[in-house]
């Protein structure tokens, strides 16, 4: 499932972060950072939400449109029925398409608005996507203050959210193909290991996506994946090599590119939906805009991993999407 | 589908786990945790409290002092520095609950507090009373009262 896009442009982003994230590498591309993990708010849930307007608002300076003129909003997170993307995008655009894809939705976003726009529904749109590391902690782990002791294969989730405004008019940055991930099961359980988790899929979506466009890994200045983490990184890396001979050279993981992994106390790196797209909507953004990158595939990775479902002994699923972005 | 050839990749990328370095802060500080109970308990006994009262009294001291450190904010520091040291003790169970209750602290009263407080330490209480039980029939079937 890869389409091609002839009409779709990645005219701007904006990313807002946490404390965590500001005393990472990419600190100085960030467009905002806070200090403090609820952001003036009184809850977890409605930092992320100020997230998300924050995000909005930094959005509609930078690109200086309306948000009237927005036709859809596309947006995705990990709280129980999106509640950080459905309220923090409030009174923005003419439309809007909620979507869960667990890490993967910050590129699923992008696919649906680059989707609508190339077939002339409409004319632009915003794909947003939050993640807060103590609300997904809340919902998917244990209490915020509990400080259980986990495994060094764990993930950090990332707290802040990011948006892109896609359009049919042109700019610096096309989206120039992309390709759809299917769910994949190979019979993981670690909900601590979710690197080893979701390394499947990005490799069934990466083999799948050079089969399909006919590329090869030299294709691209820069493959990235979205939160695999330092052990899936070298999972990843290894199983394309050993298995079928793909040897990546010019590879990063946005979960590890995120954090300090040797100063800050995060494990095997950055997860969450916002982490792929902090990277790539500050850091690599703005390569692509200097022209230092002029092919970037991002391939967003997710683990379909809920705790209801693993108490009941089911397998932790992943699924990965692809998203190729160029410089004209 | 189980992929038994990823099985064999992805195992030879494991983290390296300290198990045995864990296993001796825990053992150092849950030690030193069952001093200090031993020294309240010494201390009581000082006032002219007998010993069978005192081990409530010094577990409520616990309770109090975990409970507040988890409300001010260290204590979760404290059991990533001290692992299961700190959360096999009295002192695991009040931080438990405590940190339950501060995450829903928001929801208000009842959907909040009251129906979340036991979130973690729910299955402890029960398992707790239902084998407290079951070995106090047994004990007083093979000893008598």
């Amino acid at each position: 499932m890869t389409f091609y896009y002839k009409n779709v442009y990645l005219e701007e982003t904006a990313t807002i972060t946490g404390p965590y994230e500001k005393n990472g590498p990419l600190r100085n591309y960030f467009d905002k950072t806070y200090d403090d993990l609820y952001m003036g708010e009184k809850s977890f849930e409605k930092a992320e939400i100020k997230l998300v307007k924050d995000s909005l608002i930094m959005l509609m300076k930078k690109s200086g449109i309306n948000k009237k003129e927005v036709d859809l909003v596309v947006g995705g997170d990990l709280l129980n029925q999106i509640t950080a993307s459905t309220y923090g995008s409030y009174g923005v655009g003419n439309g809007f398409v909620g979507i869960y894809g667990a890490c993967s939705s910050s590129v699923l976003g992008m696919i649906i608005a680059a989707n609508f726009i190339e077939s002339n529904f409409i004319n632009n749109a915003i794909c947003l996507v939050s993640s807060h590391n103590m609300t997904s902690e809340k919902q998917f782990r244990y209490p915020t203050e509990y400080g259980a002791p986990r495994p060094k294969t764990a993930t950090f989730t990332a707290t802040g959210a990011a948006c892109s405004y896609l359009t049919n008019e042109e700019s610096d940055v096309r989206v120039e193909c992309a390709t759809l991930g299917r769910i994949i099961d190979y019979e993981q359980k670690d909900p601590n290991g979710m690197g080893k988790a979701m390394a499947p899929a990005a490799i069934d979506t990466l083999l799948r996506h050079f089969q399909e466009t006919g590329r090869t890994a030299d294709y691209y200045d820069l493959i990235l994946t979205g939160d695999l983490g330092i052990y899936g990184k070298e999972i990843f890396k290894d199983y394309l090599s050993k298995q079928y001979k793909i040897k990546l050279i010019n590879y990063n993981d946005c979960g590890v590119m995120l954090y300090d992994l040797k100063k800050q106390k995060v494990l095997a790196g950055a997860s969450g939906p916002v982490c792929s797209a902090l990277v790539t909507y500050s850091f690599i953004f703005h390569q692509l805009k200097k022209k230092k990158l002029k092919r970037v595939l991002l391939l967003a990775t997710g683990a379909l991993f809920s705790p209801t479902m693993l108490y009941q002994k089911e397998n932790i699923n992943s699924i990965c999407h692809a998203i190729s972005l160029e410089v004209i | 589908m189980r992929n038994t050839k990823y099985e064999r990749i992805a195992n030879e990328h494991k983290a390296d786990e300290n198990r045995i370095g864990n296993a001796i802060i825990a053992f150092i500080s849950g030690g030193v945790i069952g001093m200090l109970g031993e020294i309240i308990i010494e201390v009581l006994l000082g006032f002219g409290i007998n010993r069978t009262e005192a081990i409530p009294i010094m577990i409520v001291i616990f309770i109090f002092i975990a409970s507040l450190g988890t409300a001010l904010g260290f204590f979760d520091n404290l059991v990533t520095k001290f692992k299961c040291g700190l959360l096999i003790p009295i002192t695991g169970f009040a931080h438990a609950m405590t940190s339950s209750c501060l995450d829903y602290k928001n929801e208000g009263p009842i959907y909040g507090l009251g129906s979340n407080m036991f979130k973690l330490t729910g299955s402890v209480i029960l398992y707790g009373i239902v084998s407290a039980y079951i070995f106090g029939t047994i004990r007083y079937i093979i000893g008598g009262m």
